[in-house]
């Protein structure tokens, strides 16, 4: 199973995701260069966290232009699994390819923390393994995470099920402590915690199952198409 | 920023003629006390730096160690107190980007950043505030964009630091053995500067720095760009990983001047270079301004003609800049030209090294006395505690490392907030890493109180079931041509080589700050000490606190008040007698406390410090939600009023948190080392007991002590 981790100047999760779903998980993870092109034959695609272009303007904004983004844009609409973890969840709202946008945290700083999620929706490939409202310790790293739609927009994510994780506290003001959305469609998912940091039983002082099942939901998502 | 004038005539008289301006200004950048060292490298010596795991190689920035198993870590330590004192967010910020460079360039992956910061009094002044607020921030942002954890460090505030800040940084690198970079030139191969371009920032900053502060020089403050940063890091591993670098520096401290000589110095070469071919931010720039522009962000590179394009594509791919900006020549002279104009062509040994002072020290006054014991009215010691828990020096400092990423890089097993962070690296093994300042101690007695800071780093990293590998020093000073001050640098210097040498851990790397000095008189002498400790298999990941655990101090507690947070922060006394290391149990409640973690008999072992035995055990219920009841009669040979027992900060004591069906077996080692050792009491309930002649001398709910010792800096920071 071919999963792209694309790269952009300043992603730095790159090198840990990669690890993640080539050593954790035994998928055959490639990283992409933001100006190459994406394979058409490739099973799913993950936007990794980081600093792209050093958040100038704003966070995620001048990645959302790259060569590569047209790529994941024809393979979201082909419905392949396409996940963006925090800068990869900034980039994916200013693609277009997500609803909403991030905006600075409540706090106006950056915040390095473990939060609880609870999973609101378990229908996408990045959540199938889940029971609904399970709970998910992971730790979030942003300065830019809280979440924002307008009412109509909201009212329409209620409606579509296409709030995926909320916080179950108030940790940076997100709206409806929301913490990852997906698209009508249910394939494109993009969240500001970091799983790829919450999988190893070694660096994770809670519990790393219940984050391993977003990459275990993965394989049993393409399991399933083959 | 020029000569003195007998260094002037020394010039002369070694090139035989007068300097030109150009020339004037890159010796003037390089003989600089930042660059030099010329006060301090005489003494430095008595330091030791081999050892069986030590790496050295011509030219490196950092200290490198083998670890095993084909792999290397490597370490360094820089400060940036002057520049953050004017330009706190720029100055903490580049203070990063510095050291991640020589890390960088032994051709390693920095993998952790840790910082220890110092400001004056918080509480009271809003300049101080500021400055801490900035600093973090910068910090936090410059790190956080790299990608690479800020997993330690340690902040203090002292009167001492008015007007003025402490910021050192502390870096961690780690590769592969095989892919060190052996600096190494070949007559004709290619002089690369990479990366940002070159501007008028930062000009002088070496000089700037090795004076004290009078004016607020902010041009001489260089403008941080991480995101550059990062790509040079990428760019540079991708060459390092295609053998495309035959040797490598870091532009810091006297910008091309220094990296240009010191590099020809370190490999017997010569360097030809034209500074039109440098890339610069501002387009008339003259040749004295590009040699000594600080500008952040780029690297020296020497590699063959052959090797150029694939570099170049590199570069392209990163788009960052490459210019080849000069040749390597055999002939050991540094030649600046500008197109065919020559305007600097100085031997490269002139250049590189200034001639080293051995200045006059005498033993301060202040300390005839100091050491004496003075009879202080006793407060409430439950007030006192509770006022401790919530001072800036010992409360949480969550504030400050919740802002920086301290996860990035999927390593960082034992969090900050510990005795000392832990990280996993790639041959199975752990690192360890701390880094311990005391100003207050190391101000009433300069060789214990080093000692101290040396013996503090060891305990954290010890407390993870590290063995200390390899130390880092930085030491920091006023003004060093009053000898009273520079008898306070020999004093620390001496106390540090003493137990580097009797505990065979090796100075892999150290930076002198001097000229630290603020409108009121100099800092108190400040070391900060970096120790890395290696862990072979299992680190000590701490376990919660359940009830009937039982609590071992090892260790005695002695008559040492003198600079303790007690003294100083609740009854603002200056003196007392310092905490001293003795030589011998520090290695036996070492020793022994390694080989019970290494049978995996404990749950935690926290260090006493800072704030003595009340506040480590606080700190141990306060992060574990329990409480305990502790006996303290017996934890000193000598009999202690209950304030001393409470608060002294005696050195080489350590918590244990002990199941109960381990007791037997951890005191039965404790024993065979001869440890002196104490069983405390056993957690449970929802409040800290101390009790002496079975009364209750001090009681102490631990959620009431949690709001405060949690709260208090965030509260402080966000009133400003």
């Amino acid at each position: 199973m071919k999963v792209g981790v694309i790269v952009f100047p300043g992603s730095n999760c790159d090198r840990d995701m990669f690890h993640v779903l080539s050593d954790v998980f035994h998928f055959d993870a490639q990283y992409f260069w933001h100006e190459k092109s994406l394979p058409k034959n490739i099973d799913a695609v993950v936007l990794p966290g980081g600093f792209s272009y050093g958040d100038r303007l704003r966070a995620g904004v001048i990645a959302a232009h790259s060569p590569i983004i047209k790529d994941v844009r024809k393979l979201a609409e082909k419905g392949i699994p396409i996940l963006g973890v925090c800068n990869g969840f900034q980039i994916l709202v200013e693609s277009g390819l997500l609803p909403g946008v991030l905006l600075k945290n409540e706090s106006l700083n950056f915040m390095c923390e473990w939060t609880n999620l609870s999973v609101e929706n378990n229908k996408t490939p990045f959540t199938k393994k889940f029971k609904l409202n399970q709970k998910i310790p992971i730790p979030i790293a942003n300065g830019e995470g809280r979440y924002f739609v307008d009412d109509e927009t909201l009212k329409e994510l209620k409606k579509k099920n296409q709030i995926v994780f909320r916080y179950t506290d108030k940790v940076n003001g997100s709206l409806n402590q929301i913490a990852g959305v997906c698209n009508d469609d249910g394939n494109v998912v993009g969240m500001m915690p970091h799983p790829e940091r919450a999988v190893e039983k070694e660096i994770n002082p809670i519990d790393h199952k219940p984050s391993s099942l977003i990459f275990e939901s993965l394989i049993s998502s393409l399991g399933v198409k083959k | 920023m020029s000569l003195e004038p007998q260094e002037l005539e020394e010039l002369k008289s070694k090139i035989g003629r007068d300097p030109t301006l150009t020339e004037l200004q890159i010796v003037a950048a390089e003989w600089s006390e930042h660059c030099s060292y010329k006060s301090s490298k005489k003494h430095l010596k008595i330091l030791p730096m081999d050892g069986p795991l030590v790496i050295k190689e011509k030219g490196y920035d950092s200290g490198v160690l083998d670890v095993g198993g084909g792999y290397v870590v490597t370490a360094h330590i820089e400060s940036h107190n002057h520049p953050s004192a004017v330009e706190p967010y720029g100055g903490a910020a580049t203070g990063v980007g510095g050291v991640i460079r020589d890390i960088l360039s032994a051709g390693t992956r920095p993998i952790a950043i840790l910082d220890g910061l110092r400001f004056g009094n918080i509480e009271k002044d809003k300049q101080a505030r500021w400055l801490f607020k900035n600093a973090v921030s910068g910090i936090a942002d410059y790190g956080n964009c790299l990608g690479i954890p800020t997993i330690g460090g340690e902040v203090e505030f002292d009167e001492c630091y008015e007007n003025y800040a402490l910021v050192d940084v502390a870096s961690v690198g780690f590769g592969k053995k095989e892919n060190l970079i052996k600096n190494h030139a070949n007559k004709g191969d290619l002089v690369i500067l990479l990366g940002g371009s070159t501007g008028r920032d930062g000009i002088g900053g070496s000089q700037f720095a090795s004076d004290s502060l009078e004016s607020e020089d902010r041009s001489a403050v260089q403008i941080p760009d991480p995101f550059i940063e990062k790509l040079i890091i990428e760019a540079i591993l991708e060459a390092r990983d295609a053998k495309l670098i035959h040797a490598m520096k870091d532009l810091g401290g006297g910008g091309l001047s220094c990296a240009i000589s010191e590099t020809a110095d370190a490999m017997g070469i010569g360097i030809e270079m034209d500074v039109s071919k440098v890339h610069t931010r501002e387009s008339d720039m003259v040749p004295h301004e590009i040699m000594v522009s600080e500008s952040q962000e780029r690297m020296l590179i020497i590699t063959s003609k052959t090797k150029l394009k694939k570099l170049e594509q590199i570069c392209k791919k990163f788009r960052i800049g490459c210019s080849v900006i000069g040749i390597v020549k055999n002939d050991n002279q540094m030649h600046i030209t500008q197109g065919k104009k020559t305007f600097a062509n100085l031997p490269t040994d002139v250049v590189a090294n200034a001639t080293l002072l051995d200045l006059p020290s005498k033993k301060p006054k202040y300390l005839q006395n100091i050491e004496n014991d003075k009879k202080l009215k006793i407060p409430n010691l439950k007030k006192s505690l509770l006022d401790l828990l919530g001072s800036p020096n010992i409360s949480s400092k969550i504030w400050v490392y919740g802002q920086y990423d301290h996860e990035v890089g999927i390593r960082t097993v034992v969090k900050p907030g510990k005795d000392s962070s832990v990280l996993r690296l790639d041959n199975g093994k752990f690192l360890s890493v701390k880094i311990d300042g005391n100003p207050k101690h190391c101000y009433i007695n300069p060789r214990e109180g080093a000692i101290g800071c040396f013996e503090e780093a060891c305990r954290n990293v010890v407390c993870t079931g590290a063995k200390p590998i390899g130390m880092l020093d930085h030491l920091q000073f006023g003004n060093p041509k009053d000898p009273e001050i520079f008898w306070t640098f020999l004093e620390t210097l001496n106390g540090l080589a003493d137990y580097a040498k009797d505990f065979k851990i090796p100075c892999v790397g150290g930076k002198v700050s001097l000229y630290n000095e603020t409108p009121k008189g100099p800092i108190k002498p400040t070391p900060l000490i970096g120790v890395i400790g290696l862990i072979e298999k299992n680190p000590l990941i701490p376990v919660p606190i359940t009830s009937g655990d039982v609590l071992l101090l090892v260790g005695e507690t002695k008559d040492e008040m003198g600079g303790s947070e007690y003294y100083e922060y609740i009854h603002h006394h200056i003196g007392g007698i310092c905490p001293k290391v003795d030589f011998k149990s520090s290695k036996n409640n070492m020793n022994s406390v390694l080989e019970i973690i290494s049978k995996k008999l404990i749950k935690n072992a926290h260090d006493c410090s800072k704030g003595g035995l009340a506040i480590a055990v606080s700190e141990l219920c306060m992060t574990n939600n329990i409480g305990c009841s502790l006996k303290i009669d017996k934890i000193s040979k000598n009999k202690l009023s209950d304030e001393k027992l409470l608060f002294s900060e005696s050195h080489s004591r350590y918590l244990l948190t002990v199941p109960k069906s381990n007791l037997t077996k951890v005191i039965q080692i404790l024993k065979k080392h001869n440890v002196f050792h104490e069983k405390l009491g056993t957690f449970g309930n929802d409040s800290v007991t101390f009790s002496k002649n079975n009364k209750q001398i001090l009681d102490l709910r631990v959620d009431k002590a949690q709001k405060i010792w949690i709260n208090s800096l965030r509260d402080l920071i966000l009133n400003v």
